[in-house]
Formats: C-alpha cells, structure tokens, sequence
C-alpha cells in the first residue's frame, strides 16, 4: 500500500540503478575482452611512434627467418619483411576497416530499419523486400559480386561488407521499431502534440539505441573476419599494402616451409575477434533488460530447498495438505529477499479455501512453493514444511515428487493460451497427464481424453481434441487446464487465478464449472485470487496475504462480513460493487482521509 | 497446410526475379567495356561496336534485361572467354562438388549445433556447458579459412592422416571412401562456424523456452524431467533455431568461397574467385545467380519445416 | 440543447479486408459496427464491454489515434475530418486519452520532467517558466510529490504512473479525457484511489469523461450514462439507475449477473 491520496515520497533515485558499465565490469569474460581489444587497439593507434623497422622493407638476404630469431621477434615473410612490424600495421588496417564497415552498416542500416518499422504500410514493406532480396543472397557471395564490380581494393572491400551487413541492422532495428511505434509511450507523445520526426529522433531512438549497440557488437567481430576473408583471397588490401588477410593470403605459398608467416597474422585475427565477442556477450548482457533481469537461468525440475531450513511439525491431524511456516525467497545479484514469509494453511478434504491478496503479496509464488514449482534459480524456499497427508513433500525425493505431482496435487494456472504447449494438439496434452500417472493403451488414453474434455464442457470434444491451443477460445482453453487437472483424480486442486485472464461472462461459467466439480469428486481445492467477489463465489474459507504473510483467516461469509485486520478490512472496504453506485466514492474518500489512517 | 505451402512456392518466383534484376544490375555497372575484355586491349573499333550489338549493349537496360533474362530461362548463361566453355556447364559440374561439401556441413553443422546447444543449456553452469561455451566462442572468432590451413598443417602434413587438396585422389582414386576422405578436412573446417551459430542460439533458445509457463505445466503434471526437455522445451525450442539453420545454408554456401580455395575443391567459390580475378563477368554472373537461387531454395525447404512444426503458422 | 462535447454517428471501422498480394480477399474484421454516441459537457459517460466488443477501437478513433472506415465525428462542435487535416496538435487540445497500462504510456528513457513538458510546449507553446509553473500545479493536482519530475518512470507503482499519465493529459489543457480501462492494471485499493482522484479532477478542471471499462460496478460507482457494447455494436444506452435497475439488453442482464459479489444479498 505505497500508494495514497496523500503525498507519498517516490523512490529514492540512483540507488537500485547500477550502472551499466559497473555490470559490464562485474562480468568477468567481458571485461578481459575489454581488457584485450583495448591493448590491441593501443599497440595499433601506436604504430607510427613504436620503434618498428619498415613494415614494407624487403630483405631478400633475411627471407623466412623463423620466430623469435633475433631482430625479428615473429621472423620475416618470402620478402624478408618483419612480421611484427607488418602484423601491427596490419592490424591497424584491419581494424580501421572492419569497425569502418561496422559503423557505416549502422547508420545506413538502422536508419532504413526506423523508418521502416515507423511508417509501416507500403513503406515498410517496400523497404523489406529490397533488404530481403540482400539477404536472399549467401552472405559472402553478395560481397564477392560487389567487389567483382567494384574491383579488388580495400575501400571497395569496405563498401562490399558494409552492404552485406546492413540488413541484419535494418532488420533487428525495424522489429524494435515496429513494437515501439504500437507503444502507448509513443501515441501519448502523439496527442501531446509532436510530430513523426520528433517522435522518432526523442521518443523511438533512444529505445532503440540499445539495438543497434548489440548488434553493432555482435558483429564488429564477422566485419573483421570477412575483411581478413577478402584479402585472403586477394580482393581486399593490395600489395604493397597490408592487412592481416592479405598476409595470411601471401604466406598460404610457404605453408609447408615457412608455416609461421599464415599462422602468426591468423592468431592476431582470431585475438581480435574473440576479444569483440567476448566484449559484444557482455555488452549484450548488460543491455537486453531480460537478460539483466537473469532471465536466462535454466529452472530445474523442482525449487531448491535450503537444508537448514527449519521443518515445523504438522498442525492439523485431519489436513490432506497442511503448509507450516513456509519461507520462499529469490536470490538476485547475491541478494536474497524474502516473497512469501511464515505462511502457513491448511486444507481440509473437500473444502475450498482462497488464497486472497494484491499483485506482490507472495500468494502464487506460495501456490507454487507447495509442489515445488517456484522456477529456481533464483527461488529457493528457506524455511517451512508441506506436508501432503502427513508426508513433508519438501523433503520426498526427486522422483516421488514428480509422481505426486499431477497425481494427488494438481494446478490450474492463469493464462491458458501461454500454459498449455502451444504447438501439441490438446487431446494429446491431456492424455500425456493421464500418461504421466497412469499405465493405459493408446485407445484408452485418447477415450479417456475424450472423456475428460467432455466432462469440463468442450462440444464435440472427439473432433475438438485435434485442436491447437491457439484455435480455442479462452474460456476453452481454460477447460482443457481444468480437464488435464482432473486427469488422475488428484485429492487437492491448486488454482492459481484461473478467471483472471477471461471475461466476466466466461469467469462466472468457469467457477461454476469449478464448483461442480469439486462437489462430484470431492476434491480440496485451493484457489488464488485477488478479487473478492470471485471468493464469495467459491471458497468456504479465506487466508488474506499482505506482503508475504497471511495476515488473517477465517470462514468466507464471517470474514467478508466482519474483517478483523485493519488491511482487511480496508481491502474490502475498497471493492466496488454492482448496487453501491455513486455511494462508493463517498465511502473510500472517508477512507482515505489522513485522519482514518492506522 | 497444402495452400499454405503452395502460397509460400509461389513467393519464390517474386524473390527469384529480384535476385536476377540485382545481379543483372551489378554487372552492368561493371566499369569498362566488356567488348574490350573480350577482345583484349587491341580491339579495333569495329569490332568493338560489333560485339555491342551482338551482346544487345546498345539497346535501353530493360531491354538489355528481357534478353538476357530470356536467355538464362533457356539455359544459355553465355559463354565464359577465359574457359572457353558455356557457363551453365561450368557452373553446374562445380555446383555439383559445392553442394556435395556445404551439404555435408550443413548436415553436420545442424546436428553438433543442435546437440551441443541442448546439453549446454540443460546443463547450464556445468563443466560440459563451460567446454561447450568456450569452444564455440573460439569457433565463431577464428577465420574459417585459417583454421583450413592449421588443419592442413596437422592432419596432412605432419600426422598424414588426410590429403590436403582436391575432391579425389589424382592416382588412383575416385571411389566412395576416397571422397569420404577427402570431405574430412573442408566440410569440419566448413561447418565449425556454423555449428557454433547455432549452438548458441538452441542454447538461447532452449533456456528460454525452459522458463515458459507450459514448461511449468508440463512439471505439473508430474512428467518426468526428460520429458520435458525433449517433448516440450526442445519441440518449442527447434521452431526457432529452423530458420537459422535456413540462413547458416547461406554461411556454409557463401564459406565455401574459402574453402574451397584452401583445400583446392573444384566447386563454385574457387570458380567465381579465379573468375573474378580475370573479370570473367558473365561466368561470376552464373555462378552467383545459381548459388543465390539454390539458397532461396533451402531457405524455402527450412521455412516449410518450420511451418510443418508449428500449426501456429499454418492458420 | 447545450453543444455535445463529442458526437459520434454511424461510427464503424473495419480492420483487414483488401486484396492480398496473391489474389484472394484477405479476412475483413469490423471492430465498431455503426455506433452512435454523445457525451454531453460536464458528464461521464461509460462504455462497458468485455474483450473484442470494440470499445478501445472506438476510444482511438475519438482522439484521432485511429481513422474510421465510416461514419460522423464531431469533436467539441467541429468535424473531426477538419482536425485531423490541422495536424496532431488540433486534436490533442481539445482530447486528451489515459491508457490502460500507465507504465507502458511513459517513455522508459525519458524523466516525468521531459514527459509532462512536451504537451506544455507543444500544445500550449508556454515559456520555459510557465512550464515549471504549471508542472508544479499539475503534480500537485494529482498528489505526487516536486521531485517527482527528475525521476525515471520505472521508479514508479502502477498508481503512481497512473498519476502522472493522468497529469500529462491534463497538462494539455484539454476539456474531454477519454479514459481507456483507467484502473484495470492496478490492484483494488489503489484503483479505488485514483477513480477518487479521478472524480476531484473532473470537478476541479470542469472535464467530460469518457470511460472506457469491463468492470460493471466502477463504471456503476463513476457514470453518468452508460453504453454497453458487444462485438462492436451499441446494444444498450442508459443513464446509470436505470441501467443498473432495469437492465433492457438480455446481454446487460448477463453482465450484471454475471459479475461476482462480495456480499450475497
């Protein structure tokens, strides 16, 4: 309860808001590419004042000097030149020509790309179909075509790899674009008032510079690499000039006697080039919000259970699921914060109890916490027990749990459409949960199925089970979540907000649906909600949660008629309701007042 | 699906002709005269305005375009001077030995790929992931064709284990295994970038994947582990990288261009490098125009795939 | 008869529809179906529907966000067609739109400061000091703290942002806020807040509102009027006792019943 009429002090600034640079540091590979590329591009930027000999000075009587001989620390090429001095001359040229081409695909790239996703329509798709024709050719052949018209050189080699790599910037750019300009950030900007080239110079750029900075680091490395590829082949840098291609490609002659004068301009490109990429990973991790946010951890199959967490003996004999003092937390960064803290309920057979409570009041991550399915990392439940009939689940090994997963508890999640596998038929998703439990021939799996998807309402359902997700309503697809719940006929039914996603019409013919069904199989069911109204419907009891802690529980009717904790009461106080009308308002503006604050 | 994919073939056609207006442009931007290429600096002026008007250079470029375009829909590529030989000949007996190698790699490079983006994610953190990781990162650094010599270096000249050069043995060979031996070095060199390209990306992919809500509901259901990673997490996870693997054809294809230069292989990358080289434009005209026109092709087969696997596309 | 701040007749707009590019008719969607509306001046007038009946079409196509396909608009007595040639500026002075999501209307990369200035500069060409002035006034009208400005969005709760997307629209000056599922993203007590605020503003600015919601009791507790649409028609227009008493649609009806109550009667 942040919020308030009164004036709330907002967040203190800077203080969550570490600096990318800092992240960038923190990630060790990144920063020892960072390292790398900045001492090689130091030794290159120093080239004319380090005491080098010529790098285009021949001596046929110093011809293949072997490394480390003495003057010429990596020895001297076919022409006696010294490698060393040729290798940092020519990484200077590779460089200049590879983040030449970097830049220049940039800018011609992501300008394409925003103008592009910004006015759509036929631009758009005009401006497409010319890049899709680029990428329509292999990537290196589209080069060596430019150049074959250009003539070998280096500038043109430069032009060939610019060309080559400007639809991948004009492609990343446009799809950013293309979300950003449906954004409402940018329609709010459009009826405050600025125009298109306003809109996109403040509002669109600046979203997507990040994009463009990945995808400038990510393939610096490739431009590089395609230079050195070109003068390989003898169509980039020209004699007497020398890039790290063109030296490889000059010394492939004496590969068998001389292999040093290939291998030594090799290792350099790939120094370089590693050294971009590692820094590029980094870059790319520091910016792409999913990945700062850790979003790329691979869950295991359950959450991790601390094991010095303290196990609290049962607290009701009769319980089919009885939760003691439950502690679920995330570790982040090397912090760890606490979501969910000594909870602790109980089910009864055949009652519904709701779990009520705001969004970060820790209610489905204690939903999920019961059969282990907090995503972990970063969850980790702390402290607390489970016990399923007696049974401390946190403590059943990894195969039990799995088996009673489905099994005797099954859950019901909120939004159908990303819960169910979107590319599996769901007559096969339903007979994989009876599969999961449950020895069955192929026929009795589908009739089963079938049956199932008959029973939670699904017309037609033999026809329907060939069905995708994404061909059903969403008031349907919740069913298939319902049937696939009740596959194994399991004691305790977790519903984890399963109205929340649908329309009221559809809501109410869902829980009733629920309600039906929990009565036929006489099944506990544990409902997570944050809307009152949907309690009353359903539960025979509430648990109320703030903050990560059930701060009140008692019957439905006694708890919505006469709340006892002062949030509660609050909470409810705060629902409107169909017969209030305009008396609402009145009502919560008493609230409201300073002087009725706790 | 059959009308889908038929509206998908059909897109093809558009596609095709862009590429041939492109490639129809580039070379008539080339500087110069071709009458002088062909005739050699000592042309007489005669027959220099002789074999304008036999190659159609003194007509508008659209026209220049229709003649040409007719010409190559009737398999006449024209005729490359330095070879002496039609084009299309040419083109087609080294596109055979080109696809022979970067189909090889793609095969391979899909399959490694795959395979080690899967265990890298499904084991994430863990010794196999770090070696995973570390050497498709020296993978994708490392200059293919570089890499083609260090194995030359090894593999033939020191251990002798694998000719350096050629598509068969010059004395001989010519057999099955003989070509088998040959392919080790350049289609492993060929398909190492590659492989990493889409390791990283199934690994991306998978790890993605692996936080999404149906994966949290197929643990709910009380599946076992391995189920979930194989039937639901990588089934998901695979749609994506398909494409990718599309555009890796084009990687391993325009690659070749190297390789095939390092290892000698007679396909069409040595060919257009050597043409290039002596401005045999209508040779490099053919063979890009094939190259290109193959790639649409596999990017059209990766595409199919793609929608086979997801019935999301398909409506 | 006083003027109509806004009036709408025959409104339709239809997605898709045209030729594709390989011959055959690509799949025509009407999202608003002929709907004829007004809002009268000072009065809050809801539009009720669940998802797809084309409510929020229709709110983009009353600030200007959206063409319609068919159909009169008229905005504060001039023809919405004539605005529309004038420019963005001549619509966001006379409309302004508060969205669903506030987090998503704020530009991630911009300061409340930078965020609140634009309408001020652009609509109101007001000097660099009457900006501050107003800045001021306006966070203070919707209770959020000075330093406010210097502040990045994401630093802020979802009531929060809805604060200040709600100081933006009123920034422009603007006498019609259309309100499109203005406190669906936000939890019940700070939904109940801001429909609070939301009230004291209207009186305070003299503003018309139109409310866009699905959820019955809000709209029972905020309207004047209320409009009930499904897949993109008016089926039912009603001052609010009487909707709510004596419900005329068979589809009102099942709105009403359908919705969940906290105390059975």
């Amino acid at each position: 309860m942040t919020d308030s009429l009164m004036v709330v002090p907002a967040p203190k600034a800077g203080s969550q808001r570490v600096s990318s640079w800092k992240l960038l540091f923190h990630n060790r590979l990144a920063s020892i590419g960072l390292c790398l590329l900045g001492m090689l591009v130091l030794v290159a930027l120093l080239a004319p004042v380090l005491p080098l000999p010529d790098p285009n000075a021949t001596a046929p009587a110093e011809r293949l000097r072997p490394v480390l001989s003495e003057g010429h620390l990596l020895g001297t090429d076919q022409l006696g030149r010294d490698i060393l001095s040729r290798l940092i001359w020519g990484s200077r040229v590779s460089m200049t020509v590879g983040f030449s081409a970097t830049l220049v695909a940039a800018v011609i790239g992501s300008a394409i790309g925003l103008v592009s996703g910004y006015a759509g329509g036929r631009t758009d798709n005009l401006m497409m179909r010319g890049v899709d024709m680029l990428m329509a050719f292999p990537y290196i052949l589209l080069a060596l075509a430019i150049v074959a018209v250009l003539g070998p050189g280096l500038m043109n080699a430069l032009y060939a790899i610019a060309v080559v790599n400007i639809p991948f910037f004009a492609r990343n750019v446009r799809g950013v674009t293309l979300a950003l300009s449906h954004a409402e950030f940018v329609d709010a900007a459009r009826l405050s008032g600025k125009g298109h080239v306003s809109i996109l110079a403040t509002e669109i750029l600046p979203n997507v510079l990040p994009v463009i900075v990945i995808t400038m680091s990510t393939t610096a490395g490739w431009m590089i690499l395609e230079t050195a590829g070109l003068s390989f082949l003898g169509l980039g840098a020209q004699p007497p000039q020398a890039d790290l291609g063109s030296m490889l490609g000059e010394g492939r002659a004496q590969l068998f006697t001389a292999p040093h004068v290939s291998v030594v301009p090799g290792v350099m490109i790939f120094l370089i080039v590693i050294s971009l990429n590692v820094l590029g990973d980094g870059i790319r991790d520091v910016l792409d919000p999913r990945l700062r946010s850790g979003a790329l951890l691979r869950p295991g199959p359950r959450t991790a259970v601390d094991p010095d967490r303290t196990v609290p003996k049962p607290g009701n004999a009769d319980a089919v699921l009885d939760v003691q003092g439950l502690e679920t937390g995330f570790t982040r960064n090397g912090h760890y914060s606490a979501a969910v803290k000594d909870v602790s309920l109980y089910l009864q057979p055949g009652e519904c109890l709701g779990l009520i409570g705001e969004s970060g009041s820790g209610k489905s991550v204690t939903a999920l916490s019961i059969m282990g399915l907090v995503n972990s990392p970063p969850g980790i439940i702390r402290n607390g027990a489970v016990y399923l009939h007696g049974e401390d689940v946190l403590a059943m090994p990894e195969t039990k749990l799995i088996a009673c997963r489905g099994s005797r508890v099954a859950y019901i999640f909120q939004d159908p459409l990303t819960t169910l596998h979107p590319m599996h038929p769901i007559g096969r998703q339903v007979e994989e949960a009876i599969a999961a439990h449950q020895r069955l021939d192929r026929s009795s799996l589908r009739e089963c199925s079938i049956a199932l998807l008959e029973r939670v309402g699904i017309p037609d359902a033999g026809e329907r089970a060939k069905h995708f997700p994404h061909q059903l309503s969403g008031g349907q697809r919740q069913r298939v979540g319902i049937a696939m719940a009740l596959a194994n006929d399991p004691d305790v039914i977790i519903a984890d907000e399963p109205t929340t996603a649908l329309d009221v019409t559809v809501q109410a013919q869902i829980l009733d649906l629920l309600r039906e069904l929990q009565k036929e199989r006489g099944m506990a069911l544990l409902f997570i909600t944050h809307d009152f109204g949907v309690v009353a419907d359903i539960c025979d009891r509430v648990a109320v949660m703030k903050d990560g802690e059930v701060v009140e529980t008692g019957d439905t009717r006694g708890l919505l008629a006469n709340p006892q904790h002062a949030y509660t009461k609050r909470l409810i106080a705060c629902v409107p309701e169909i017969g209030q009308g305009k008396q609402f308002l009145e009502h919560v503006s008493a609230l409201f007042r300073p002087e009725n604050w706790p | 699906m059959p009308a889908y994919a038929a509206k998908r073939l059909l897109s093809v056609f558009p596609v095709l002709f862009g590429l041939s207006v492109i490639v129809f442009l580039v070379m008539s931007m080339i500087p110069g005269d071709p009458a002088t290429a062909i005739l050699g600096a000592y042309a007489t002026p005669e027959n220099v305005e002789r074999i304008n008007r036999d190659l159609g250079l003194d007509k508008p470029l659209v026209q220049q375009y229709v003649i040409w375009i007719g010409n190559v829909l009737q398999g006449d590529f024209g005729r490359s001077f330095a070879l002496n030989r039609p084009v299309l000949d040419e083109v087609l007996e080294r596109f055979q030995a080109t696809l022979v190698l970067a189909g090889v790699s793609l095969v391979l490079c899909a399959v490694i790929g795959l395979l080690a983006g899967v265990v890298s994610a499904v084991r994430q953190f863990g010794w196999a992931d770090k070696v995973i990781t570390f050497v498709v990162l020296a993978g994708i650094s490392m200059p293919s064709f570089w890499l083609g010599l260090i194995l030359i270096l090894l593999f033939a000249v020191k251990w002798r284990l694998l000719p350096a050069s050629g598509m068969y043995a010059i004395y001989g060979g010519g057999d099955f295994k003989d070509l088998l031996l040959h392919l080790i070095l350049p289609a492993t060199t060929l398909a190492v970038v590659a492989a990493g390209v889409i390791a990283r990306l199934t690994r991306a992919a998978m790890l993605e994947v692996l936080r999404q809500d149906f994966v949290r509901t197929a643990r709910a259901k009380g599946l076992p582990e391995r189920q979930v990673i194989y039937r639901h997490a990588f089934r998901a996870a695979v749609v994506s990288v398909i494409p990718v693997i599309g555009i890796q054809a084009g990687f391993v294809l325009g690659g070749a261009v190297y390789i095939e230069t390092v290892f000698q292989w007679p396909g069409i990358g040595a060919m257009l490098v050597n043409a290039i080289s002596t401005r045999d434009i209508l040779l490099v005209q053919g063979g890009v125009l094939v190259v290109a026109a193959s790639y649409v092709l596999f990017n059209l087969a990766a595409d199919m795939l793609q929608t086979m696997l997801d019935p999301r596309i398909r409506s | 008869m006083t003027p109509h701040m806004l009036e709408v007749r025959n409104l339709t707009k239809t997605f898709g529809g045209g030729r594709a590019l390989f011959g055959g008719r690509r799949h025509m969607v009407t999202a608003v179906d002929r709907v004829s509306l007004a809002l009268r001046p000072g009065e809050t007038l809801a539009v009720v529907g669940e998802s797809g009946s084309g409510k929020s079409t229709l709110a983009r196509m009353l600030v200007g966000l959206e063409k319609p396909t068919a159909g009169e608009m008229m905005i504060a007595g001039r023809d919405a067609d004539e605005l529309r040639r004038q420019g963005p500026r001549a619509f966001g002075k006379i409309v302004q739109y508060v969205f669903q999501d506030p987090v998503a209307s704020l530009n991630p990369r911009k300061t409340i400061g930078e965020i609140l200035e634009t309408p001020l500069r652009q609509l109101n060409r007001y000097d660099a000091e009457e900006r501050r002035a107003r800045m001021t006034e306006l966070l203070d009208a919707v209770r959020m703290p000075a330093d406010t400005l210097s502040r990045y969005p994401h630093e802020f709760s979802g009531g929060q942002a809805q604060r200040i997307a709600i100081a933006r629209s009123l920034a422009a000056e603007a006498q019609i806020l259309i309100l499109d599922e203005p406190v669906s993203a936000l939890d019940v007590s700070v939904q109940a807040q801001v429909l609070l605020l939301l009230q004291e503003l209207k009186q305070s600015f003299g503003l018309s509102y139109l409310f866009i919601s699905h959820d019955l009791a809000v709209v029972e507790a905020v309207s004047d009027r209320v409009a009930v649409m499904r897949s993109g028609r008016l089926v039912e227009e009603a001052p609010v006792d009487a909707l709510f008493s004596n419900p005329q649609d068979p589809y009102t009806r099942q709105l009403i019943s359908s919705a969940p109550k906290v105390h059975k009667r």
